[in-house]
This record gives C-alpha cells, structure tokens and sequence, in this order.
C-alpha cells in the first residue's frame, strides 16, 4: 500500500496539468515500514523524450541521482516515481511494462484529460517481471493538507 | 581493500534489506558478478535475458558514471563508493499492459 497525503498529491496533480498536453514525470519521496509506503516529497524530474513528450517521458539517471541525494539528505528514500497520461487512461501501457525495471518502487499514474488531472493509480512491477500489480493507495485524511 | 556498494531501495528487498554491501574486486565488472552471486535474486532486476546490464541500470562510481570511464573494465583500488541507479522511461499507449492482480 501506498499513502499519499493531500500535498504531495496535489503537487502530482499541478505538475501533471502543467506538462499538459506533454507528460510528466518525477520522485516520490519518503519512507517504508510494515508494508506501507509514506509519500512525504515529490520531487520534479525533466522529460528527456522531447521528440514525443505527449506520450513518452524519459528521466536521466543524473538527475535522479541528484535527486536521490537530495531526498536522503532530508532523511527520505526514493519509494517511487510517478507520470501523467495526457488524454489516456491511468493504466500501465505495454510501452510502461517494457521499459519499467525496479521492482518493489511504485509506478503512480495520473490521468489528464483536457488539462484536467483525474484519477490516479499505482503498480508495483510483478516479482517475476511478468507485469504490473495493482497497488492500494490510501489518501490522507484533509487534516494533512498543507496547501 | 573493498569497494562500497550502495544499494538503492528497489533493490534491498533482494539483499537482505542492507543498505551497502563491501565487495572486493578489481574492475566494476568482476565486483557486479561477484554481488549478483552473493545476493542472486538481484541479477534478474539488474540483468536481461542476453546477459546484459538493463538499459535503465546506470552504474556510478563515487561521481562518475561507469559508461564514460571504462565501463565494466573500469578499474577498482578499494575505497570507492559505487552506486547503482535507477532511469525510468515509459509512457501512454493505447494498448492496456497485462497486470496480474
């Protein structure tokens, strides 16, 4: 299970409307513990795929390297990323299977029609690599809201 | 003298939840082997079906990636810090991914 509190939520939310029509991408950031996965950051990554960004996203791996020093400088270990579908569905497309690598971290996707964020969802790559499982997110209660 | 591996948090759940491991080698090739024998679940994470490195399994030692250096070959003396780190690609398509649950 994955807990996203209203503020990081939000900050995937604004981040996914802004790329809009493009999709965007980033870090979770925070902590694990009895199998439940806190979202405490949220930090921006660039979309190196400028030659389709209105359906592909690709993060370079310095950037997630300063990122993930970043994080840990706070106290926060990287726990997943997350990416919009621009005008898609919040489903794990067969070119997110091919491409995704890292088992345990979450892969959260955010819907955007029209410039809308709407749902999200969120995976887990299968063990075996065979495909993605679904994973449960719980949202914070709105005390948690910061914004 | 043994080389710091960090080990990202994608990957502990196959080391045993440690956050490092100290492996002696002397190249970065012969310290993944040596890694991938020792805790063998990670090799099918960190390696294809043709024996490859993943394409989004970078590889840095202290500040430098291993690919602008002398990639697998790239020697070690001990003492260094080496990090493996995550890249992610993916995005929309209109054909749905098998998922299992």
């Amino acid at each position: 299970m994955i807990h996203l509190a209203a503020s990081p939520l939000a900050a995937i939310r604004r981040h996914a409307a802004e790329a809009f029509p493009d999709e965007c991408c980033g870090i979770m950031g925070g902590s694990a513990a009895d199998g439940v996965k806190r979202v405490e950051a949220v930090v921006r990554l660039p979309n190196g795929r400028t030659d389709s960004s209105h359906n592909r996203y690709f993060a370079p791996a310095e950037a997630i390297r300063q990122a993930e020093a970043d994080l840990r400088a706070r106290g926060l270990e990287v726990i997943g990323f997350y990416h919009s579908h621009p005008n898609a569905p919040a489903e794990p497309s067969a070119y997110d299977l091919e491409q995704a690598t890292w088992p345990w971290l979450s892969y959260l996707i955010v819907s955007v029609q029209g410039g809308r964020p709407r749902g999200a969802t969120s995976w887990t790559l299968a063990d075996d690599r065979s495909g993605f499982v679904p994973e449960a997110i719980s949202f914070g209660l709105p005390a948690e809201r910061e914004d | 003298m043994a080389t710091k591996v960090l080990i990202p948090t994608a990957l502990r759940p196959y080391t045993g939840r440690k956050e490092a491991v100290d492996i002696e080698a002397a190249t970065v090739g012969e310290l993944l082997e040596r890694l991938t024998t020792e805790y063998a679940e990670l090799k099918r994470h960190l390696y294809g079906e043709d024996g490859k490195l993943r394409n989004f399994v970078n590889i840095y030692l202290n500040d430098e990636d291993v690919r602008y250096l002398k990639n697998m070959n790239t020697p070690l003396k001990g003492g260094e810090v080496l990090s493996i780190i995550p890249s992610i690609a993916g995005g929309a398509l209109r054909r749905p991914a098998r998922h299992t649950g």
